[in-house]
C-alpha cells in the first residue's frame, strides 16, 4: 500500500528535538524516517539536525542513529551498511540512511558522497537543502541561491548577496549513473513520500534532494514553510524530478523524468519578496534569476520530457 | 610457518588471521602493499571480509568507524599525509570508543615532499586518543597486529589501536617471519563482542554531543581506560606467549639496562642498530643500555624509569621534532624521569628525518655525549644527527681515541661511516662539541 497522508505511520522516530519553529529540515527527517520505519539506521553529520537532536541526555532518535564527522555522512553510512552486511545482521527492512544539509552535501561532503555512489553502496542519502549553513548562523554554501543575503554574503555597497548560482547536485549525482535520485520539496509532501518509498525498494545508492525552508535563515514566518517550499516549485526555481540509472531504468545512461511541469509559473518576485534574504534584490538581479530559470526549464523540457 | 615477508606483508598476514569483517583503506606509499595483499586475500577467498574502496583516508577511517559501530571487527591502514588527513576522525573514533586497528607506515610529512620514513606523522598525533605502538621488526609487526585487536577490544580498554611500523625500513624490508596458523590465532583472539553498537531490539543513539556538564566524564574515562590498557597489555602478552611461544616485554623493551650508566631511549626499527652499538660499547667497557619504547600511548611513566634505573645520563633518539620545542618523545621521556625523581642529564637527538640514515657512528656519538653530560658538560639539549651532534669527533672519543683529522667544527659535521649528511660542511653551525673534542 502506498504511503500517503492516510496510511503514513503514526509512530514518531524523530521527536523531542529542539529545532526552530517551522524547521523544514526537521520535517524532512521526520517524514523520511516514518516511511523507512524503525529498522532504519540513520547517520547525520555536524549540522542543524544533529545539533538539535543529539545532545546527551536529550537524544531524539528512537531508531539506531549516529552523528558523523562533517565530511563523512556518506562514508559512515557506507561503513554501517558494510558492517551490518559483513555480519549478516542487516534486516530485510533496514535502510541505512544519511541526512545532511546543503553544506554537508554539496561542499564538505561531496567527495565521500561521490565515493559511495561510485561503489554503489546500498545506502540512501537525503540532502535537506535549506540553502545555507544554518546551524552556524546562516553562512553561504554552494547551494545558496544567487542574490541571497547570508552572514557571509551580506548586502553592502560593493556586494549584494550571494554572487554564485546554486550548484546542480541532482545532475552531479545523476552523472554517476546512480540507481536512483530525485528532487523533492516539503511543499509537495505526497511526492516526497512516494519517492522515499520508491528509494526504499531499490538496492544500491539512492539520493534525495529536498528543498526545506528555514524560517530563521530565509526570513519568513514560522507557519509558512510548506507554502514557501511549494511556491519554490510553482515559480520554477526548484523542480520535482527523478533519475533512474541504468540499473533501474534499463536504459544505458539512465533516464530523467520531470514529475511536474507547470504550464505557467507563479510570480518569482512574489517568492523572492516573501523572504527577507532576497528583499534587497534589484530588478536587474531578479531578471538574472528569471532568465536562469527560463534557460533551465527550456533545457529540462527539451531533454527530460 | 616461517615465511620471508616484508613488514607490510607481515601486517597483512596478521590482519588476515585476525579475521576482520570490514576493511576500508586508501592507498599511500609505503602502506600500499598491506592493502594490496589484503585485497588479494579477499579476492581469492582467503579472507572473508568486505573490502571498501574508499575515496580518501578521511573516508577510510569514517567507514571503519561506521562498521565498528555495528559491532564488526575492522581494519584500515595509512601513512603520513593520509594519517594527517584522517586526524579529525582519529579523535572521533577514540571518543566513540571504537576499537579500530590501523597500521600506520611511519613516513615523513610535507613540505618538503618526502615518501621515506620518519615518525613525525604519528608522533604529532599522540594526543588523539589512540593507543600507539611501535614495532622494531617484521615479526613484531605481525604479532602486534594480532595483539592490537585483543587489547583494543578488551572491554576495559575499548580504544582504537595504531600499529606503527617504519616506512621502508620495515614496510619494504624482507625478514623471516613466523606466520601462525589460523587455529592457534582463533584460540588467542575470539570474535569481537561489544555492547557499543547498534541494536535493532534496543536502538541506540551513538556519537552524540555532550555539553560542558557531561563532557569531562567522557574525557576522564577515555584517559582512564587508556591507562587501564597497561595491565591488559601485560595480560595479552602473557596469553600471546603461551599461545605462540614469543614473549614481549610490555611497554618498554630494556636491553642491558640493569647496570647501565648511559641509557639511550628510542623506538621503532632503529633499536636494532642501537642494540649493536650498545654491544660494541659494552665490549669496550662502556656501560651502555637501550630502552626501546614499544608504546608511546599509554606512556610508560613507571616502566621507563624502572628500566633506566640508576643511569647517570639519558638520551632520546627520535625521528621527530616538534618545531620550536624539542622532540616529542623527549618531552614525554623527560616527564617520566621527572615524575620518578630521576634528575639526570637528558639529551635529545633528532635523526632519520625524511628517511635519512642513522649510522652507528651517530649512535656512538650519542653515548659519548652522554658520558660528557654525566661529567657535567653542558651542551645543546636538542641536536640534529648529522648536523650539529658533533658526530665525527665525538664518535672517536667514544671509541677511546680522539680523531686526529678534525680541524674544525665543519670537519666534525662531515660525513663519517657512510653517513649521508645533507647539509654541506660550510653550512654546519659552529659546534662547541666538535671544538672541544678536538
Amino acid at each position: 500500500m502506498a504511503v500517503n497522508a492516510r496510511t503514513i505511520s503514526d509512530d514518531e522516530l524523530f521527536f523531542g528535538h529542539k529545532a526552530c519553529a517551522g524547521c523544514g529540515g526537521a520535517l524532512v527527517v521526520r517524514q523520511v524516517l516514518k516511511v523507512l520505519g524503525p529498522h532504519a539506521v540513520s547517520a547525520l553529520p555536524a549540522g542543524c539536525m544533529s545539533a538539535v537532536g543529539f545532545n546527551f541526555p536529550q537524544l531524539c532518535f528512537s531508531n539506531n542513529s549516529f552523528i558523523t564527522p562533517f565530511a563523512a555522512t556518506a562514508s559512515v553510512i557506507s561503513g554501517i551498511e558494510a558492517g551490518l552486511r559483513a555480519q549478516g545482521k542487516k534486516l530485510d527492512d533496514c535502510t541505512v540512511v544519511g541526512f545532511a544539509g546543503d553544506g554537508g552535501t554539496a561542499d564538505i561532503g561531496i567527495q565521500a558522497l561521490s565515493g559511495a555512489i561510485d561503489r554503489n553502496d546500498d545506502v540512501l542519502y537525503v540532502c535537506y537543502d535549506n540553502e545555507a549553513y544554518m546551524n552556524t548562523g546562516i553562512q553561504k554554501s554552494s547551494l545558496t541561491p544567487f542574490g541571497a543575503s547570508t552572514t557571509t554574503t551580506p548586502v553592502g555597497s560593493q556586494e549584494q548577496g550571494c554572487p554564485t548560482q546554486k550548484k546542480n547536485m541532482f545532475e552531479i549525482v545523476a552523472a554517476h549513473d546512480i540507481p536512483y535520485a530525485a528532487t523533492a520539496s516539503i511543499g509537495y509532501l505526497p511526492d516526497l513520500l512516494r519517492k522515499v518509498e520508491k528509494a526504499k525498494g531499490i538496492h544500491g545508492t539512492r539520493y534525495l534532494h529536498v528543498i526545506a525552508p528555514c524560517p530563521t535563515g530565509w526570513g519568513h514566518a514560522t507557519d509558512v514553510p510548506i507554502d514557501i517550499a511549494k511556491e519554490a516549485v510553482d515559480c520554477g526555481l526548484w523542480y520535482l524530478a527523478e533519475f533512474e540509472g541504468t540499473q533501474v531504468s534499463g536504459r544505458p545512461g539512465g533516464k530523467f523524468t520531470l514529475n511536474r511541469d507547470p504550464k505557467e509559473f507563479s510570480d518569482v518576485v512574489h517568492y523572492l519578496r516573501g523572504q527577507k534574504r532576497f528583499r534587497h534584490m534589484t530588478d536587474e538581479q531578479i531578471q538574472v534569476v528569471v532568465d536562469g530559470r527560463d534557460r533551465t526549464w527550456e533545457r529540462l523540457r527539451a531533454q527530460w520530457k | 610457518m616461517k615465511r620471508f615477508l616484508s613488514g607490510d606483508e607481515a601486517v597483512a598476514e596478521g590482519v588476515r588471521l585476525a579475521r576482520p569483517q570490514v576493511i576500508s583503506a586508501y592507498p599511500i606509499t609505503p602502506q600500499t602493499v598491506v592493502v594490496e595483499r589484503l585485497s588479494d586475500m579477499v579476492a581469492n577467498g582467503e579472507l572473508d571480509a568486505v573490502y571498501m574502496h574508499v575515496e580518501s583516508e578521511h573516508s577510510a577511517l569514517s567507514s571503519a568507524m561506521g562498521a565498528s559501530a555495528t559491532g564488526a571487527r575492522v581494519f584500515t591502514a595509512t601513512s603520513s599525509q593520509g594519517l594527517l588527513y584522517m586526524a579529525e576522525v582519529l579523535t572521533y573514533a577514540a571518543g566513540g570508543r571504537f576499537p579500530i586497528v590501523m597500521m600506520n607506515a611511519n613516513r615523513s610529512t610535507a613540505l618538503p615532499w618526502n615518501i621515506y620514513g620518519d615518525q613525525r606523522d604519528s608522533l604529532s598525533l599522540l594526543d588523539h586518543g589512540w593507543i600507539q605502538a611501535y614495532a622494531q621488526d617484521n615479526q613484531e609487526s605481525l604479532d602486534m597486529a594480532l595483539m592490537a585487536y585483543a587489547i583494543a577490544e578488551d572491554a576495559r580498554v575499548s580504544t582504537p589501536f595504531m600499529v606503527n611500523i617504519d616506512g621502508f625500513a620495515l614496510t619494504h624490508t624482507y625478514e623471516k617471519v613466523d606466520v601462525p596458523d589460523q587455529e592457534t590465532v582463533d584460540a588467542f583472539l575470539p570474535p569481537y563482542r561489544t555492547a557499543n553498537r547498534f541494536d535493532f531490539d534496543h536502538p541506540v543513539n551513538m556519537g552524540y554531543s555532550a555539553g560542558p556538564q557531561y563532557n569531562r566524564f567522557y574525557k576522564y574515562y577515555e584517559h582512564h581506560d587508556m591507562r587501564a590498557a597497561i595491565p591488559v597489555i601485560a595480560e595479552v602478552e602473557q596469553r600471546f606467549a603461551a599461545q605462540f611461544g614469543r614473549a614481549y616485554p610490555g611497554l618498554v623493551d630494556a636491553y642491558r639496562c640493569d647496570d647501565a650508566e648511559y641509557v639511550l631511549v628510542t623506538l621503532g626499527s632503529i633499536a636494532g642498530l642501537a642494540r649493536t652499538v650498545v654491544d660494541a660499547l659494552r665490549e669496550r667497557g662502556v656501560r651502555a643500555g637501550l630502552a626501546r619504547l614499544r608504546y608511546l600511548r599509554p606512556f610508560p611513566y613507571d616502566e621507563l624509569p624502572q628500566a633506566i634505573g640508576a643511569a647517570r645520563a639519558v638520551a632520546v633518539l627520535e625521528k621527530d621534532i616538534s618545531f620550536g620545542g624539542e622532540g616529542t618523545v623527549f618531552t614525554n621521556v623527560c616527564s617520566a624521569l621527572y615524575r620518578a625523581g630521576l634528575v639526570v642529564p637528558a639529551l635529545d637527538f633528532v635523526g632519520g628525518l625524511g628517511g635519512d640514515d642513522i649510522t652507528e657512528a651517530q649512535v656512538e656519538t650519542i653515548f659519548a655525549r652522554l658520558k660528557r653530560a654525566a661529567a657535567g658538560e653542558c651542551g645543546p639539549v636538542v641536536s640534529f644527527c648529522g648536523i650539529d651532534d658533533g658526530t665525527d669527533a665525538a664518535a672517536g672519543e667514544a671509541a677511546g681515541a680522539a680523531p686526529a683529522g678534525a680541524e674544525s667544527a665543519a670537519d666534525a659535521a662531515a660525513p663519517s661511516s657512510g653517513a649521508t649528511v645533507t647539509a654541506s660542511a660550510g653550512d654546519a653551525p659552529a659546534d662547541a662539541e666538535g671544538k672541544e673534542a678536538r
